[in-house]
């Protein structure tokens, strides 16, 4: 953490954050351009990197137990999809709205339009599968495809009708990127963030329950609809926040679950715990490399993840296989 | 006891059962029999409590199933399923565990923990505990899987019956623990529990039954004792000739086919 925070195109000592911090606290302003990059751009977009990586691991998690299938990704049910639709929207459309509205919602305009189209996206696929007042998760994951598939053809075509550089803020921010990151949005973050954490914390034993089967956690006395319903739930709130901020970043909630699965077991009361700690890990690891790898240009933080992802996810599937002739994993 | 009150059920046009009515009893070990597709796993399902929107009541010592909260079911009533099975390493210790989830919040106390130790022992299971239960075979999985439903049931409620069902338990068990399956179970049920089993093979229903249900195209049949098993019963019900053979000392009738 410490060390993701002193690298980067601007390179801080420990001293500096500590004297920083005091200033900070103390009331009083950056005593120089050091301790500014790190109290204003450094520390918080670390933060809200670890916030997010926690973010996407624990609803890769939610998710996979959900479906019970381990190739699910937190977006899957047309919750990124939606989020890149309502951002791109904003990058072409927003050009020749009124000066005033802009002003008025200024930086959070992007934000906000994102979050809103991975609502809207998500609550389309939810009331899609439902069938006679069930939620089959087969249909959620079938239209969950074809909604992604609206969406991306959406964006698609507001790359096509933009202008150049509207075209490249698309592409960007579907590559995510934490370079705008301040400590209002660590803040909202933040909060939605603990909030959620704490619910998905209590239902790691319905979660573990779902994992036999819909039937059996009912046996065992869960009700599968209304864990169905609230996962989904805790899933688009957690996810839209993080994604209106900080675009779209692929693989980190599909890989991070995987790799403790192996290392520690199924069990949701220790995985969800441990993903969270292991994404925010994870992301500030991917972030740093995104700072350094090209300094002083950054590279789009989803570049790195889908490129270290792939390799690994494909190991995984490997690993499936192997576990499939055994009788292992089932969808 | 338990009690059903003209079950009736249909997909569509396609009418699935037809008018149920029976009871089962503390202390009796139901088996019911009958083709594919005679709606045995259905009427399972409607009295476990997990199909609704049947015709019909059931009633667990006479009170409405639909008065139970799920978890509160869930303490005296356990149901292995056909298809129980994991996505997801979990260990064997685990996967019992989980028939504890009804009984305990968050995590479990002591008697969950010493519950789970004895079902362990009991079902032969000490070398398994810590195993991933992804690599066990067809049997052993059954087993782990039968053990959960066990520890969710081990102890006898403050009031009122446990119920135990049983969906074709034998599957890809060797004949060594389907005799210990059906002991274990005939234990439960002398010890005051309700339990029904839906089998196929008559023999076992001959030995270790104390009462056999016959359903066909969503009916009930016949309800005999194992003694009144009858050829022409067995023709009818699976349209297949046999003979049934008794022999003179205590061992079971045994069914022959042709």
């Amino acid at each position: 953490m410490i060390t993701a925070i002193a690298f980067g195109a601007v390179s801080i000592l420990p001293a500096e954050m500590l004297s920083s911090l005091k200033h900070f606290f103390g009331g009083q302003k950056p005593a120089n351009i050091y301790e500014a990059v790190f109290i204003q751009l450094r520390l918080p977009r670390v933060i809200l990197c670890a916030i997010t990586g926690a973010i996407l691991a624990v609803s890769g998690v939610l998710m996979q137990g959900l479906f019970r299938n381990p190739i699910v990704e937190p977006g899957l049910i047309g919750t990124s999809s939606g989020a890149a639709f309502g951002a791109a929207f904003v990058f072409v459309m927003a050009a020749k709205w009124p000066p005033e509205l802009k002003s008025q919602i200024g930086p959070f305009l992007t934000p906000l339009f994102a979050f809103m189209g991975a609502l809207l996206a998500t609550y389309v696929v939810y009331i899609l599968a439902r069938n006679a007042r069930r939620v089959s998760i087969i249909s959620l994951l079938l239209v969950g495809i074809a909604i992604n598939a609206v969406g991306l053809s959406g964006t698609g075509f507001m790359s096509y009708i933009a202008r150049d550089p509207q075209a490249r803020s698309i592409t960007f921010w579907n590559l995510g990127t934490l370079s705008g990151a301040n400590w209002l949005q660590v803040a909202i973050v933040g909060t939605v963030a603990a909030v959620m954490f704490i619910i998905s914390f209590r239902y790691s034993k319905q979660l573990n329950a779902l994992l036999l089967g819909e039937e059996e956690a009912s046996y065992l006395g869960v009700d599968t609809e209304r864990i169905k319903r609230r996962v989904m739930v805790l899933n688009t709130a957690m996810v839209s926040v993080a994604t209106a901020f900080v675009g779209v970043i692929s693989f980190v909630g599909l890989i991070v679950p995987h790799i403790l699965r192996l290392l520690i077991g199924s069990d949701n009361k220790r995985l969800l715990p441990a993903s969270m700690i292991a994404g925010a890990v994870l992301l500030v690891l991917a972030d740093m490399c995104a700072r350094l790898l090209l300094a002083p240009a950054e590279i789009p933080i989803g570049i790195i993840t889908s490129l270290v992802g792939a390799p690994v996810f494909i190991i995984l599937l490997k690993r499936f296989n192997l576990l499939q002739q055994k009788g292992g994993y089932d969808a | 006891m338990l009690k059903t009150e003209g079950i009736s059920y249909s997909i569509g046009r396609k009418q699935i059962l037809d008018d149920i009515n029976i009871s089962f009893q503390p202390g009796e070990f139901t088996m019911i029999l009958g083709p594919n597709g005679s709606g045995k796993s259905t009427f399972l399902k409607i009295f476990s409590g997990e199909i609704h929107h049947y015709k019909g009541a059931v009633y667990y010592n006479g009170i409405a199933i639909t008065n139970f909260r799920k978890e509160e079911l869930a303490r005296k009533r356990a149901v292995l399923s056909q298809h129980a099975d994991l996505g997801f390493p979990l260990s064997v210790a685990e996967v019992i565990m989980m028939g504890r989830y009804p009984h305990f919040t968050f995590s479990p106390n002591k008697k969950d923990i010493s519950i789970c130790e004895d079902v362990i022992e009991q079902m032969d299971l000490i070398d398994f505990r810590e195993r991933n239960y992804l690599t066990l075979s067809g049997g052993e999985k059954q087993r782990v899987q039968f053990a959960r439903i066990l520890a969710q049931i081990w102890e006898k409620p403050a009031e009122g019956n446990r119920y135990l069902f049983l969906d074709e338990p034998l599957n890809s068990l060797d004949l060594n623990y389907q005799q210990s399956f059906l002991k274990l179970s005939a234990a439960f049920s002398k010890a005051g529990t309700v339990l029904v089993a839906i089998m196929h093979d008559i023999n076992l229903a001959l030995k270790y039954a104390t009462r056999i249900l016959f359903m066909k195209e969503g009916r009930l049949v016949y309800e005999t004792e194992p003694a009144g098993v009858t050829p022409p019963m067995i023709k009818n019900i699976f349209n297949v000739d046999a003979t049934i053979i008794r022999p003179s000392n205590d061992l079971p009738p045994v069914v022959i086919y042709q």
